[in-house]
């Protein structure tokens, strides 16, 4: 083995156990960030190690590209607010899938039929899965920069043409292994992955994002270890399969959080549902901010249950400023976290902590649903679906069985709210009509910057 | 490809996939989404595929589409790296009263 290869091949090694570790050190905070440098030292070894590479014969075209990478990421990373981490979160699905496909489609366009019947497969995987996972990416992108209604745009026999799409694209896929010479049918699957991948994204709710960018995340991990495959790198494998794998674990824990299946999700269109009105008689009860700040002012504990509502408020602030407050008298002070609350895993507590909120206090739903009976006030800042009781009571209602806050065990529930109309899935929560529940009308922030000053005041 | 290449390749799919799955179950779902942000930058080691398509220049096709691809990943791996360090600096374990360290 000629010295240049043997290095490559030993920092491809190196790399791939310090990507390892890095994503380890990820199981705690206090490591996570230690992790992260290795891995980051794990990644400029392998590009070094790849730039000895004796095929690489002209270095401009290298320095362009790298440069002018650099000059997107570095703005990117530096300057995405924290609320806007879903979309571009989405967004770099749809580079790292696009960078597979396109590495993909150049090796086809110089190799052809001389792939051989090991390579052709799975490099029609890798294209098949990064360009689908491309323009879906950028859909779900779009949809959740509310440059695209985040509402499922569905229309009559939806399911059929997406799946007969789909089909056709497969059968592309199969011909291909038996003919890899026809060109025609390998950009004929090309041209159809893309268009599969928005039509399979447009249906798909803003509230079931979560899921879907865990989805698309394990399908770009999966498309760059199939590149791997095709130019016998193993890095590459090692590196697609830990994020294929990880997006993979994050998709089934989002759709055990809301008790749906995948195929649920993708094509199931939440909240075209037509559904049996329940527990809706009885009334809402206004309260306004003297009262609540009252109640939190003399709570032994208080418990808040941020949503994406919260986010879209930029009230995470706000809400550390009034937690702060009733900390300073004496007031014992939580938050429970829904995992699908927000529009990607954990969303929530990036944005929390963002608000200098320890990790200490973010509990998860195992951990605090047993502590809301003995909580005086949960306070609900723009989370409808997540606890919504009927989910656990009503065995008819469309989200049932999907584990709730139970919110409604608290002495008292408030609520903040817009107006009275109804949550992102449309449903009736029949919270609102309990006993216990009252309703606080307003802009998030807004109320929550009352809510500070009276409590002060208090 | 030889076969036993195939296969040595196929022990490290599933070597890998094992692997991912082990190390990431322990991740806490406090720290999901950085894990997304950070498995975004390493999935962006397909950087060193790309870096061999733009360098190799065999067609001018294959040169311009492994420019793309390198401009793609090194988006991916630069800011996934920045943003993570930037969430992860934001978690913070409580230290003495909160309210005076603000000020």
């Amino acid at each position: 083995m000629d010295p240049r290869t043997l290095f490559t091949e030993l920092s491809y090694i190196v790399a791939s156990v310090l990507f390892v570790l890095g994503l380890r050190g990820l199981s705690h905070p206090e490591s996570a960030r230690r992790g992260m440098h290795l891995a980051e030292v794990g990644m400029l070894l392998a590009i070094i190690g790849t730039l000895v590479n004796r095929e690489i014969i002209s270095y401009e075209w290298i320095l362009a590209g790298l440069l002018i990478g650099s000059a997107i990421g570095v703005p990117m990373g530096l300057m995405v607010p924290m609320t806007a981490m879903p979309q571009r979160t989405a967004l770099s699905h749809a580079f790292g899938a696009l960078a597979a496909s396109l590495v993909g489609v150049s090796e086809y366009y110089l190799h052809g039929a001389g792939l051989g019947p090991i390579k052709m497969p799975a490099l029609s995987f890798e294209v098949l899965l990064g360009s689908l996972t491309t323009t879906g990416s950028l859909i779900a992108c779009a949809k959740l920069q509310g440059v695209l209604p985040g509402a499922p745009l569905t229309y009559k026999g939806q399911n059929i043409f997406n799946l007969s799409l789909l089909g056709i694209t497969i059968l592309c896929f199969i011909l291909l292994l038996v003919f890899p010479g026809r060109a025609e049918l390998f950009y004929l699957m090309l041209f159809l992955s893309f268009v599969f991948g928005v039509l399979l994204v447009l249906p798909i709710g803003a509230a079931d994002m979560p899921v879907v960018i865990a989805l698309l995340n394990s399908y770009a991990g999966l498309a760059s270890a199939a590149t791997g495959m095709v130019i016998g790198n193993n890095v590459l494998i090692i590196a697609g399969m830990l994020d294929g794998g990880s997006g993979f674990i994050l998709s089934i824990v989002m759709c055990r959080a809301m008790n749906r299946s995948i195929t649920n999700v993708l094509f199931g269109a939440f909240g075209s549902v037509s559904e049996t009105v329940t527990a809706s008689n009885g009334e809402m009860h206004a309260t306004n901010i003297e009262d609540v700040a009252i109640l939190l002012a003399y709570a032994r504990q208080a418990v808040f249950v941020p949503g994406y509502g919260m986010a879209t408020a930029q009230a995470q602030h706000v809400l550390r400023q009034l937690a702060d407050a009733l900390e300073e008298r004496g007031v014992t002070v939580k938050y429970a976290i829904h995992p699908v609350a927000g529009r990607m895993p954990g969303h929530m507590n990036v944005l929390l902590a963002e608000a200098n909120v320890p990790y200490s206090q973010l509990q998860e739903l195992e951990v605090i649903n047993p502590e809301f009976p003995s909580t005086d006030v949960a306070v609900v800042i723009g989370a409808n679906d997540v606890v919504n009781p009927d989910a656990r009571d009503n065995p008819k209602s469309i989200i049932a069985g999907m584990p709730i806050l139970e919110v409604d065990r608290a002495k008292t529930v408030v609520v903040l709210k817009r107006g009275q109309g109804k949550g992102f899935s449309g449903l009736v929560n029949p919270l609102f009509f309990k006993p216990n529940c009252e309703m606080l009308y307003g802009d998030a922030k807004e109320s929550l910057t009352n809510l500070v000053q009276a409590v002060h005041a208090a | 490809m030889a076969p036993e290449i195939l296969l040595a390749t196929f022990y490290v799919l599933i070597l890998a996939a094992f692997l991912g799955y082990q190390v990431i179950s322990r991740v806490p779902s406090l720290l999901h989404t950085p894990l997304m942000s950070a498995t975004n930058a390493i999935s962006g080691i397909s950087l060193v595929g790309s870096l061999v398509t733009a360098g190799a220049h065999q067609t001018t096709v294959s040169a311009i589409l492994g420019l793309c691809a390198v401009i793609c990943s090194t988006t991916n791996v630069v800011s996934g790296f920045i943003l993570t360090d930037r969430m992860l600096k934001m978690f913070k374990r409580r230290e003495g009263q909160p309210s005076k360290k603000e000020k």
